[in-house]
């Protein structure tokens, strides 16, 4: 359903991203792992039309979106979770939650809500709260929480485990493997390797601007390489 | 006289009903700064330029401010997004100091168009209701200066409901605090610059209405209000919509009175007096946000 190729992205003069091929497919778990400062949140970022790519096509469902605006690759059903949550720290749990469909699935909104609250029913708990004075984790969910209130046909995940207590990232993993399971597509960026991996059907690594591996995450499990390419053996 | 209850009460409501207008272009200021971080230099040439539109309409049209309202303000809001996003944002490249200097660039530009057009002549226009006086039990009051003080809770409520309400209202807010987030629910930032910049010039082209029937109009009459809006700003918290309303009303009052104990005509030394006692003690206003 999303087809990456040869895209070319950074900032200014900066590089980032030289060059990569990607492929997802619907109803997919995939991962997009490597190391600090490599480029996965640039990579987020140009496919959700914040960066314009210099170079290369995106193909989402048939169109090319490559350079187009932001709101309209949301409307499409391409939504992300982000690095930061970028959650509305003035806004309540429940705004929050309803500006998730501003632009796409408005007209469900009432019943999606029911659906995420079932998800994260600790969000339903502090609905009226302002959502600057949640947890660290709470707002990990409430900005989960949002992207799903678009009807995400692909879901990006953008390091969901980041600064999360160990037994709040199980809880994490689990729920994004029920949501993938109620059929919503999802890329997962990580650093959490085996934890990424234990979920996801594919990964890709990213390295030096370019997928130096890919490929069933059973498989890169056992992979030397990326082994190598994380602790730099 | 200054013990008497009944004649305080007089003084704090004809402080309420001028300060009625100082809320409502403060609230404009405020809803701009709130959102685009930025002080709009032309808020008072805007206020200027709708004093004379509705003074135009009512010498060449016969048509009432009280009428003209209807065309003005949403009128001023089209000539406030299409200000924004066709000319403010694209001259400005997304820097703030830019946006600052456009806004003055503006500013200089409507205030020498208009001496250029209308001269400095001052003008007022006469309706026959500014003479009729409303007993409100402590004192009569102008029927133009209770009908602002309505106006301006009535602003006040419906912008209290717009802002909670209404997806909009939330995507303004959303805006004025985490703009990436914002893009990413799909929400057009670009957009909503310009709706807050279009409601804030509304707002003020609603509030040159009211002040039309007991006021005048000058190329340089913008001035004293946007000083004083910009006090009310200070006082009620950079971006605070409510302190706003709220410092503009209170400034009314604090003027009113000090009026009367000064005289007349050094009434506004108390608001600037209080101007820089809350910049002293208290800089981020009495309902503004510490920023982190
Ligand atoms: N707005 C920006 N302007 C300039 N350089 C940037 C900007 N954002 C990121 N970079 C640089 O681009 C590179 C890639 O950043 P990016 O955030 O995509 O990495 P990442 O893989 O997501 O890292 P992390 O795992 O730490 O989140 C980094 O070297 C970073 O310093
Ligand atoms: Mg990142």
């Amino acid at each position: 359903m999303l087809a990456v190729d040869g895209l070319h992205a950074g900032y200014g003069a900066l590089r980032i991203l030289r060059g990569l091929d990607m492929r997802i497919e619907r109803g997919e778990i995939v991962a997009v792992l490597g190391a600090n400062g490599v480029g996965k949140t640039t990579l987020n970022n140009t496919l959700c039309g914040l960066i314009r790519p210099t170079g290369g096509a995106i193909t989402w469902l048939g169109e090319p979106i490559a350079g187009a605006r932001p709101e309209r690759i949301v409307a499409s059903g391409l939504i992300q979770v982000p690095e930061g949550r970028r959650i509305f720290p003035n806004l309540t749990v429940r705004e929050n939650l309803e500006l998730g469909s501003y632009r796409r699935a408005r007209r469900n909104r009432d019943r999606n809500l029911e659906r995420v609250l079932i998800w994260f029913p600790r969000l339903g708990e502090r609905l009226r709260q302002q959502a600057g004075t949640l947890s660290g984790g709470e707002q990990q969910m409430l900005a989960t929480g949002r992207g799903l209130m678009g009807e995400p046909q692909l879901l990006i995940l953008d390091e969901p485990s980041l600064g999360l207590s160990p037994r709040m990232v199980d809880e994490m993993f689990g729920l994004i493997r029920r949501i993938n399971a109620e059929g919503v597509t999802i890329v997962l960026v990580e650093q959490n390797v085996v934890q990424s991996l234990g979920i996801a059907h594919r990964a890709y690594v990213l390295e030096n601007g370019v997928f130096a591996l890919s490929g069933p995450a059973a498989q890169l499990v056992a992979d030397p390489r990326l082994k190598q390419a994380y602790l730099g053996l | 006289m200054l013990a008497d209850p009944v004649f305080l009460l007089a003084v704090a409501f004809n402080g309420l009903t001028v300060g009625a207008i100082y809320a409502l272009v403060a609230l404009g200021l405020a809803l701009i700064y709130g959102v685009l971080h930025i002080i709009n230099f032309a808020h008072g040439s805007l206020l200027m330029l709708a004093l004379y539109a509705a003074f135009f309409l009512f010498t060449l049209g016969g048509v009432d401010p009280y009428v003209a309202v209807l065309a003005l303000a949403p009128g001023f809001f089209v000539f406030g997004y299409l200000l924004q996003r066709f000319v403010i944002a694209p001259i400005s490249f997304g820097r703030d100091t830019n946006v600052l200097l456009v806004t003055l660039g503006l500013s200089i530009i409507f205030d020498n168009l208009a001496l250029y057009l209308w001269t400095s002549t001052t003008r007022t226009i006469n309706v026959p209701y500014a003479q009729t006086y409303v007993d409100i039990g402590v004192t009569a009051v102008a029927l133009p200066r209770l009908v602002a003080l309505g106006a301006a809770l009535l602003v006040g409520v419906a912008f209290w409901l717009l802002m909670t309400r209404t997806d909009l209202g939330k995507a303004i807010r959303a805006v004025a605090r985490e703009r990436q987030g914002a893009r990413i629910v799909g929400i057009s930032v670009e957009h909503i610059f310009a709706v807050s910049f279009g409601l804030g010039t509304a707002v003020v082209a609603l509030a040159a209405c009211l002040l039309l029937p007991t006021f005048y109009v000058t190329p340089t009459v913008g001035y004293a209000f946007v000083l004083i809006a910009f006090t009310t700003v200070v006082l009620g918290g950079m971006g605070s919509f409510i302190g706003a309303l709220l410092g503009g009303l209170l400034l009314g009052v604090v003027e009113a009175f000090s009026g009367v104990l000064l005289g007349e005509s050094l009434g506004q030394i108390g608001i600037f007096l209080i101007f820089i006692l809350v910049l002293l003690f208290r800089p981020t206003g009495f309902f503004g946000q510490r920023v982190a």
